[in-house]
């Protein structure tokens, strides 16, 4: 366990592997939600949140459930029902203290449930940190910094869209592709710059 | 035995999750006035914006916290407001219904001054020389105002000329909005006369491009006993504070400009 190591993760979940950008996963909420920033950044927290949680949970599930129990092949629903769970929290979180913010996630904040980047590090986490069926060092907290940089990737995703989209608004735009079209083609030259970081290996 | 452990496992865990999310609801439960519920269901539903509000549930949040009057819905019936105003233990102030109206006759009577082969719509009609009608005032022909109307009251009739059913009308102003001519209006339904001309050109101008338009000759205003027509910048307007729709100027109009509801817009013209 070494400075070194967390800044490789850190790198690599961030900017390298970008969730969105790089993995493709969580689309579905990166291309509703981004187009404001205030709501954009509340929809990131959650997921960061949720990412976060889910990942400390489901390491200790893994390690000390599944493993032990030799049923490692649940992983996938035992996942999802802890994904679920901190959603549900989550959401009830939000409608307390923030209703206009409620109204405004609408579906996609229950839909963090299956929201692809969620699980995909809950399982990347797995895969990465677990050799064998064995944990390797400080494999707990690189799974739990993990589960926070995908989330710090996820945010500084739906920022640099929303915040491209906000500034788009006061374009003139062909009709045809205002809105979605034009979300989709930002997004698309977004994940292309990304994979600069990846060194575009062809 | 060895199905045993998964489904202890997965159960135990359903459980745990479960109960710390009851805990939870608990202790985060946001406690909803049932009227939110009643009044939204009572609402019509249309999604209009017409109050100004953000759809039917923003007018029902607006309205329980006293930011609205249920006056502004212009779509439900009078019978559900009052519903609504009971809930909110309020009393309901009489509203004349209102319903829109076409000012303008002309439609297949007037000619076009070009052959116009663009888009088959009035906004985008209108841009290219405000339109392909000899009358720049008069109705395009292209239903616009059909498609905008949510409750389906507007139909094109055979003369191309909108026909507004006064029965399914709700004065949700979306016609008058969309109508790059400014055509619509909505008038009380305690009113039947109307004028059914825009046109501010002279009146032999007028009357060179359109058979039925105002030609602003002020018959009405002289037959009126009631002070309640005047022509203003060449067109009659018609005062519905003073209007008894006693259809004097309806009879006197030489070019039938003048209307009566019930015979509507198609019969008048011949």
């Amino acid at each position: 366990m070494s400075i070194a190591q967390f800044l490789t993760i850190f790198i690599s979940a961030v900017f390298i592997y970008n969730v969105i950008l790089s993995r493709f996963l969580g689309l579905c909420s990166f291309v509703a939600i981004s187009k404001e920033t205030r709501p954009a950044l509340a929809m990131s927290l959650a997921v960061m949140f949720v990412t976060t949680m889910s990942s400390i949970i489901t390491w200790f599930i893994y390690r000390f459930l599944l493993i032990p129990f030799n049923i490692t092949y649940l992983r996938t629903i035992s996942f999802i029902l802890v994904i679920a769970t901190f959603v549900q929290f989550v959401e009830m979180v939000i409608k307390k203290i923030s209703p206009p913010l409620y109204r405004f996630f609408g579906i996609y904040l229950p839909l963090i449930t299956v929201n692809c980047a969620v699980f995909g590090v809950a399982v990347l986490n797995i895969d990465m940190f677990f050799i064998n069926g064995e944990a390797i060092r400080a494999s707990f907290y690189y799974s739990v910094f993990q589960g926070l940089c995908v989330g710090l990737g996820y945010t500084l995703a739906m920022l640099l869209m929303s915040g491209i989209r906000e500034r788009l608004d006061f374009c003139n735009v062909p009709k045809a592709v205002k809105d979605f079209p034009l979300a989709f083609i930002i997004a698309s030259i977004m994940s292309l710059s990304f994979l600069g970081f990846n060194g575009f290996r062809f | 035995m060895d199905i045993l452990i998964p489904i202890l496992t997965l159960g135990s865990l359903g459980l745990i999750f479960g109960i710390g999310l009851a805990v939870a609801s608990k202790k985060l439960s946001v406690e909803v006035d049932p009227r939110l519920e009643a009044i939204h269901g009572l609402l019509p539903g249309a999604n209009c914006g017409a109050c100004g509000g953000a759809g039917c549930f923003g007018f029902a949040e607006s309205l329980l916290s006293g930011k609205a009057s249920i006056d502004a819905c212009r779509v439900a019936e009078e019978k559900t407001k009052e519903q609504i105003a009971k809930l909110l233990g309020k009393k309901l102030e009489k509203k004349i219904k209102r319903t829109a109206v076409l000012r303008c006759n002309g439609g297949s009577k007037v000619k076009d001054k070009f052959i116009y082969q663009g888009i088959k719509d009035c906004v985008d009609a209108n841009l290219v020389l405000g339109g392909q009608k000899e009358c720049s005032f008069g109705c395009l022909g292209f239903g616009t105002c059909v498609a905008v109307c949510p409750f389906g009251a507007i139909k094109m009739s055979e003369e191309g000329l909108p026909i507004v059913d006064k029965n399914k009308c709700r004065a949700c102003n979306k016609c008058v909005l969309v109508c790059p001519k400014k055509l619509f209006s909505l008038i009380p339904v305690t009113h039947n006369v109307y004028v059914a001309c825009n046109s501010h050109e002279l009146g032999k101008d007028t009357k060179a491009v359109c058979p039925v338009g105002c030609i602003a000759c002020k018959l009405c205003e002289k037959a009126c006993k009631f002070d309640a027509i005047h022509v203003i910048d060449n067109l009659a307007v018609i005062d519905y504070n003073k209007c008894t729709s006693c259809g004097e100027c309806v009879k006197v109009c030489p070019m039938k400009t003048i209307i009566s509801r019930p015979g509507l817009v198609s019969k008048t013209g011949s």
